[in-house]
């Protein structure tokens, strides 16, 4: 197997695996703010804001993910 | 989608003497271009009372004032100069991935870079502006002096990160609308442009808001985020 292939499956490998942490960080915190909006929905506003910039911070996790795979496909320096 | 060739490399335009300019760079010159030259000609003859455009561009300018106050809890003007010119700059050149022709510059890693250089420099700027250079290093060595690495090591990684934050964002949709224009034909990519839109401004919202909480954080108005 080559290095090509490997880098394929490692790509494969990273954004399958690193897209689970985040999924499930983001379900929970989704599912808090969904609660702390119907107990209050008043304080809607500041939830939203705060929950954008949390999601965006747990996201960033798989984009991480993402970017290593990409530069695995598109970008990988062993292969010339 | 790019020009051809690989969607991580930037296709080199022109060069001057030993520099090359990539299309990237052209794109966001006449994008700064454009927005310098609307604003410019909406504040040129402002009335008391406004009409339908400056009223316009004055909800904006007073909204991104509320939103900045509400992050840092102290007044906002000092700082829209820079966090609201970064909001309109990242809106405009992320909805660039709907129009079609040009490439949004923020899918390249080095407009993002600046973008996020430009905002860890006035971090340190703002903070010590605000506090005085003593007591901004001072804050370092909270809560206590062995933390000194890390709160070092934090600043260099939320910059890194913001800066991948958006690139990676960005990147990722332009090259999903890719494969799907590659996989299935004529309407089926439209529903993925428009949510096109959606993550071009949730990316800049996000971008300006983690930029404002920074600043708050170094002026000493809130906890770092």
């Amino acid at each position: 197997m080559g290095i090509e292939e490997i880098s394929i499956i490692g790509a494969a490998l990273a954004v399958s695996f690193g897209a689970i942490g985040p999924a499930l960080g983001e379900g929970r915190a989704v599912a808090s703010a969904m609660e702390a909006i119907a107990r209050q929905p008043e304080s809607a506003g500041t939830l939203a804001r705060t929950l954008f910039v949390g999601l965006a911070m747990i996201e960033t996790m798989a984009i991480y993910c993402l970017v290593i795979a990409l530069l695995l496909l598109y970008a990988n320096p062993f292969v010339s | 989608m790019t020009q051809g060739g690989s969607i991580m490399a930037t296709e080199v335009a022109f060069t001057i003497g030993p520099v090359a300019v990539s299309w990237t760079v052209i794109t966001t010159w006449w994008l700064i271009a454009i927005l310098a030259v609307v604003f410019r000609l909406s504040t040129l003859h402002m009335k008391k009372y406004p009409g339908p455009w400056q009223a316009l561009v004055e909800y904006l300018v007073t909204s991104l004032n509320g939103q900045i106050e509400s992050v840092i809890q102290s007044k906002g003007w000092p700082y829209l100069p820079l966090i609201g010119t970064l909001f309109i700059f990242l809106v405009s050149a992320n909805i660039l991935a709907v129009i079609p022709g040009p490439e949004p510059p923020t899918m390249h890693v080095e407009t993002a870079g600046a973008l996020a250089l430009i905002v860890f420099l006035s971090t340190h700027y703002f903070g010590i502006r605000e506090q005085g250079l003593k007591k901004y290093l001072e804050g370092y060595l909270e809560p206590s002096p062995v933390m000194l690495p890390l709160n070092i090591l934090s600043e260099i990684t939320r910059t890194f990160s913001l800066m991948i934050r958006l690139t990676g964002n960005i990147m990722s949709h332009e090259l999903v609308i890719g494969i799907v224009l590659m996989l299935a034909g004529l309407f089926v990519p439209v529903p993925i442009m428009a949510l096109a839109i959606l993550i071009a401004l949730v990316q800049a919202y996000i971008f300006t808001v983690l930029a404002t909480v920074f600043i708050g954080a170094a002026i000493g108005k809130i906890e770092t985020g």
